[in-house]
């Protein structure tokens, strides 16, 4: 019997086995290897997919040979092998950094439970990117954000819990925003199969239980991914979540999420209902806008890194759902490899931003002061990624920009042009104070002497600033991705 | 089309919106689950009566059983059920650990104490 | 064969650059690797002159970073002029170096030439970008690694003129820049640079003046007011870095990217009749920073508003379309640079031998440092175009392209600011020769700089009065720039 066939549900099934063999370990350290090995065994999975689906074929699994649309089916297309990547290659490059990272800031006979929950966050993502069901998805959608939850309270400040607290009301309210969309197309259509679920629409009669169920499901996925101004919950769960949590969380969850949107808007609802019939473009336009300047502006006057990149991430994605409501093929190009060099970079960020409060003990600002000239590597390796966000050449944050301005300028709206580079601005203004304070400032008295940092931190964030430079030069694989998986998108409902 | 023979749709529409009410009004931290769990709830109903038929039974191949309720809702409200016990469960394990931390579940107080957190933080 | 040379131009630099770093412990062989990567460098970039001169036209494409938009090195006359003009200055300018930060005991030094060489590194890349893609990636890069030089102090006034120089650097060529790059390609589905332009035929005037509008000013190295701030703010730097960054790399960088797009993305014939706002800005440019650098005391910003006055010669040029115009404004960049590099290491040389900052302390200072002021003088006949000195040859070139094209305005504004650079220029010659010594001056005894200063401003000088008198070479690669056009 060959695996080939079955690399869909290795894909998701590979780490959810290894949570229970984790919590049975009851050893950090296997544990870790455990988990470890299983990402980079999905990591390998997702790339195997990547490549079956590269030439526009869908692959469709069906769970213990029920056909769809009887029975739960996987299926994967450009775009989902895409984010299948992304998630899996994340997880695959932070898992080794947390073994140095959460002996710092977790309790170690906590450690084995702590690569449990990553392993079922992880199956979580992972699982709502493959399914083609859709209460397929809430239950992924749940089990990733009950593991989330879980996660974020383990960060070593009290505020953690009351971010994990706040997070789960505000995650709950918005998956049974999106369980209730889902109910409402199954009762409209008597499906519940994605697919099956977008071909039966046009035929039903009465439009209005489809637009609330559009209503609501749209809400739902926004609070999941911090759409401006329902990104409440981000910034406390990021700044508190110990730091390689966040650095997975920053760059998988919210663009899991993404991802559902774009599944639900092009494959179920079909473009002509949700751009024509609902003024959504306009006010995915508006609040990307928002996201952009005020989320930007807020950043600039946080006291704490880690803060500071969580409202950074609030407007990026606002790039991500700028993209979206341009409804063309190079917007969703912008979209799409945005949200995966966005990822790279937040990334990035937050594992070197995990580097410094390894040293300094904590990621407020004051700390921080003078931290450029006491570690001038990893501090350079920040401002690198902030360059990214700025979107300099050489940057994946010029890749994508170049897509936006692309998007904007085939529309002819001028004015968004200079929205966006103007918002990027902003950028360097949060950026630049946090270079004047690592340089500007003479370092703290009560740094320590010992500043030499294991190569198991330094190592997985470098290699991500790596890639936000290569894949800033060479975008073959990013861009090629995502404008076929943007054509692919836009040919199911044209 | 009447009032009374939607009215599953309206005690649904009256719990999501009572539930959804307390979370946002109460400012004690189990009130709010409380409120979470009502808002959930409400969606089981949702789910569940659009797939009664009356008259309807489960689904069983006999002769004389004719008419039959959907099973497929049920399956999924009893998926959902475990998600909301989980959720709940989580939810009130946090508020034990704040309390212990905190000692305190209401949220103005915690919020207050939160922010004496950050200002010591920032050496102010 | 030479296209690997081009590569080479990158290569040495950022090589360079290592070894600096390497060298950290030994100042002597730090400064020995920047002088060796230094004449490495112009070697390289000597050796490609022959053939540009034949008329060879190498090119490398590096990699493609998104479909149809590649990072490219080519070379053409144009950018041939430049990267010499840079490459030689820098041999020089790190001479100048040695003197500088060894006498006034700097610290840092070792990031200092770093970054120096960096900086070089993408002036060559700006040199030689075959598209203006890689332009714009060059000068966001030679952009950023100056910011480091400028801030070399650390203290609270090198980060405001850093917030200042960044500010206004990477605003304007983010705002502007590139939406025109983005733009440009929507248009033409192509970045290259081409004779002749590359945009398509029958775009309406609006869109040719709005585009135009948005390089002008996108290109913020090139001072165009209102966007002319960060050359004075970052004047805070150490005096080799406004030398070699703010009279040569940099703001040449900017006026040279001007060109290169006004030339080969527009061609003269797109913008027939579409310039004459442009004239009217570069002008009112040229006539308001002589103004403000007539009311400056402090030296430094003097030379500093004569180096947005002068740039402004460029765009003028380039607005008056003239190709005897353009010829003076490729030489201008040649010109402009030596004259002003000679001043900026005289004003150094003073700061370095006598602390003095202000103008009005240099009384008498010629008979102390009469190499310093002798050279100074030169460059200052450069700054207002007399003989015997660079910058007369391209000033006459502008003036009769402005004839030629019976642009009155462009010719009335050359007169009244060769006056105006008359004025803020000689009475400090007359003051430093001329005046007697102050009291204070006299009680503090000094001579000259250190000798490497000395030596390297008497060489840029030279330069100066050499270029009068055979500017054979940069005249043929100017006018070959047309010929290919």
């Amino acid at each position: 019997m060959s695996l080939a066939p079955h690399l869909p549900a290795l894909q998701v099934v590979l780490p959810l086995l290894t949570a229970p063999a984790a919590v049975l370990l009851r050893s950090g350290g296997a544990a870790f290897l455990l988990v470890t090995a299983a990402a980079w065994g999905a990591f390998a999975i997702s790339l195997g997919l990547w490549q079956q689906t590269a030439g526009g074929e869908v692959i469709s699994y069906a769970i213990g040979n029920w056909p769809p649309p009887w029975g739960i089916e996987l299926r994967v297309d450009r775009l989902s092998a895409f984010v299948l990547v992304l998630v899996a290659g994340m997880a695959a490059v932070v898992l080794p950094y947390c073994r140095q990272s959460i002996e710092r800031e977790i309790p170690r006979d906590q450690h084995y439970l702590f690569y449990a929950m990553f392993a079922l966050c992880l199956t979580g993502l992972l699982g709502i990117t493959i399914t083609g069901d859709a209460f397929n998805i809430f239950v992924f959608l749940e089990i990733s954000s009950l593991a989330t939850y879980v996660l974020i309270a383990l960060g070593r400040d009290r505020r953690a819990l009351v971010a994990a607290y706040q997070y789960l009301i505000v995650g709950t309210i918005g998956a049974t925003f999106i369980v209730i969309g889902i109910g409402l197309l199954y009762l409209t259509t008597g499906t519940l199969n994605l697919a099956d679920i977008g071909t039966r629409l046009p035929q039903v009669s009465g439009e209005r239980p489809v637009l609330a169920a559009l209503a609501f499901l749209t809400v739902g996925i926004c609070l999941k991914l911090a759409l401006f101004p329902l990104h409440q919950w981000l910034p406390n769960a990021y700044t508190f979540a110990p730091s390689a949590v966040t650095a997975f969380l920053a760059a998988t969850a919210t663009k899991v999420s993404v991802y559902v949107l774009l599944r639900f808007y092009f494959s179920v609802f079909g473009e002509s209902l949700v751009f024509d019939r609902l003024p959504l473009p306009g006010i995915m336009l508006l609040l990307s806008l928002a996201a952009m300047f005020v989320a930007s502006a807020v950043a600039a006057f946080q006291d704490d890194l880690k803060r500071l990149l969580a409202y950074s991430s609030v407007a990026q994605i606002g790039y991500i759902t700028l993209g979206l409501s341009f409804d063309s093929q190079s917007g969703l190009t912008a979209t799409i490899v945005h949200l995966f060099n966005h990822g790279l970079t937040k990334g990035a960020l937050f594992m070197l931003a995990g580097c410094l409060v390894a040293v300094a003990g904590g990621s407020g600002l004051a700390r921080l002061a003078g931290i450029g000239r006491a570690m001038p590597v990893t501090a350079f390796g920040i401002v690198l990624g902030g360059l990214s966000l700025i979107g300099v050449p050489g940057t994946v944050g010029f890749v994508s920009k170049w897509y936006l301005v692309l998007a904007a300028l085939e529309k002819g709206q001028w004015w968004l042009v200079m929205a966006i580079v103007g918002s990027s601005l902003l950028a360097v203004v949060y950026v630049w104070r946090f270079v004047e304070i690592a340089w500007f400032r003479e370092p703290p008295a009560g740094l320590p002497a010992d500043r030499r940092l294991p190569l198991s931190l330094q190592a997985p964030a470098w290699l991500l600033v790596a890639a936000t430079v290569y894949f800033g030069l060479d975008a073959s694989f990013t861009v090629g991705s995502a404008a076929a998986a943007a054509e692919q998108l836009l040919g199911m409902t044209r | 089309m009447s009032l009374a023979s939607h009215f599953s749709y309206w005690v649904t529409i009256f719990l999501m919106v009572a539930g959804l009410f307390i979370v946002i009004a109460r400012g004690n931290l189990i009130k709010k689950l409380v409120g979470l769990a009502i808002f959930q709830t409400s969606v089981y109903l949702l789910y569940i009566a659009p797939g009664k038929l009356i008259g309807g039974t489960a689904p069983i191949l006999a002769e004389e059983f004719k008419v039959y309720s959907s099973p497929l809702p049920h399956v999924l409200i009893l998926t959902a059920i475990v998600v909301g016990v989980a959720t709940l469960a989580l939810g009130l394990a946090l508020v034990v650990r704040i309390r212990e931390t905190y000692g305190s579940i209401e949220e103005d107080e915690i919020l207050a104490a939160d922010l004496a957190d950050g200002e010591t933080e920032a050496g102010r | 064969m030479s296209a690997m040379v081009l590569l080479a131009g990158l290569g040495v630099p950022a090589l360079g650059a290592a070894g600096i770093a390497a060298a950290h412990r030994t100042p002597n062989l730090r400064e020995g690797v920047t002088l060796a990567t230094a004449a490495a460098l112009f070697a390289c970039v000597l050796s490609l002159l022959p053939g540009v001169l034949a008329g060879e036209r190498p090119r490398l494409t590096l990699f493609e970073v998104l479909p149809g938009l590649d990072l490219t090195l080519a070379v053409e006359p144009l950018g041939m002029l430049f990267a010499l003009v840079a490459s030689g200055l820098w041999i020089v300018n790190s001479l100048y170096s040695i003197g500088y930060m060894r006498g006034n005991g700097e610290a840092h030094q070792t990031r200092f030439y770093v970054c120096f060489a960096l900086a070089l590194f993408a002036a060559i890349g700006i040199a030689f970008a075959g598209n203006v893609f890689t332009l714009f990636v060059f000068y966001e890069l030679l952009t950023l690694i100056t910011y480091p030089l400028v801030v070399h102090h650390g203290d609270d006034k090198a980060r405001k003129g850093g917030r200042v120089y960044l500010g206004v650097l990477i605003g304007t060529s983010v705002m502007f820049l590139l939406p025109a790059l983005v733009f440009t390609w929507h248009l033409a589905g192509t970045t290259d640079f081409r004779a002749g332009g590359i945009l398509p035929a029958g775009l309406s005037d609006a869109t040719v003046v709005g585009l135009l509008a948005l390089y002008m000013f996108g290109i913020g190295k090139a001072a165009l007011m209102p966007f002319h701030r960060w050359l004075p703010a970052a004047m805070v730097a150490p005096t080799p870095v406004s030398a070699l960054l703010h009279a040569v790399a940099v703001v040449k960088a900017g006026v040279f990217s001007v060109l290169k797009v006004a030339v080969f993305v527009f061609g003269p014939e797109m913008l027939a009749g579409q310039t004459a706002w442009l004239a009217g800005i570069a002008g009112f440019t040229i006539v308001a920073a002589s103004v403000v650098a007539l009311s400056a005391d402090n030296l430094k910003r003097r030379l500093a508003y004569s180096t947005v006055s002068q740039l402004s010669y460029v765009i003028l040029a380039v607005a008056v379309l003239a190709p005897l115009s353009l010829v003076g404004a490729a030489l201008h960049v040649a010109a402009h640079a030596l004259g002003k590099i000679t001043l900026f290491f005289a004003a150094g040389a003073i700061y370095t031998a006598a602390h003095k900052t202000e103008i009005s302390q240099l009384d008498g200072i010629g008979r102390r440092m009469p190499w310093t002021m002798g050279a100074f003088a030169v460059g200052t006949l450069s700054m207002i175009g007399l003989p015997p000195a660079a910058g007369f040859v391209s000033k006459w070139f502008m003036v009769s392209g402005a004839m030629a094209g019976e642009h009155w305005l462009a010719l009335g504004v050359i007169a009244a600011s060769t006056l105006l650079n008359a004025a803020y220029f000689l009475p400090i010659v007359w003051r430093a020769f001329f005046r007697p010594l102050s009291a204070e001056a006299a009680a503090h005894p000094h001579g000259e700089a250190p000798l490497p200063s000395v030596i390297a401003l008497t060489l840029t000088a030279a330069g100066t009065i050499a270029f009068f008198l055979w500017p054979d070479v940069p005249l043929a690669l100017a006018r070959q720039m047309l010929g290919a056009a």
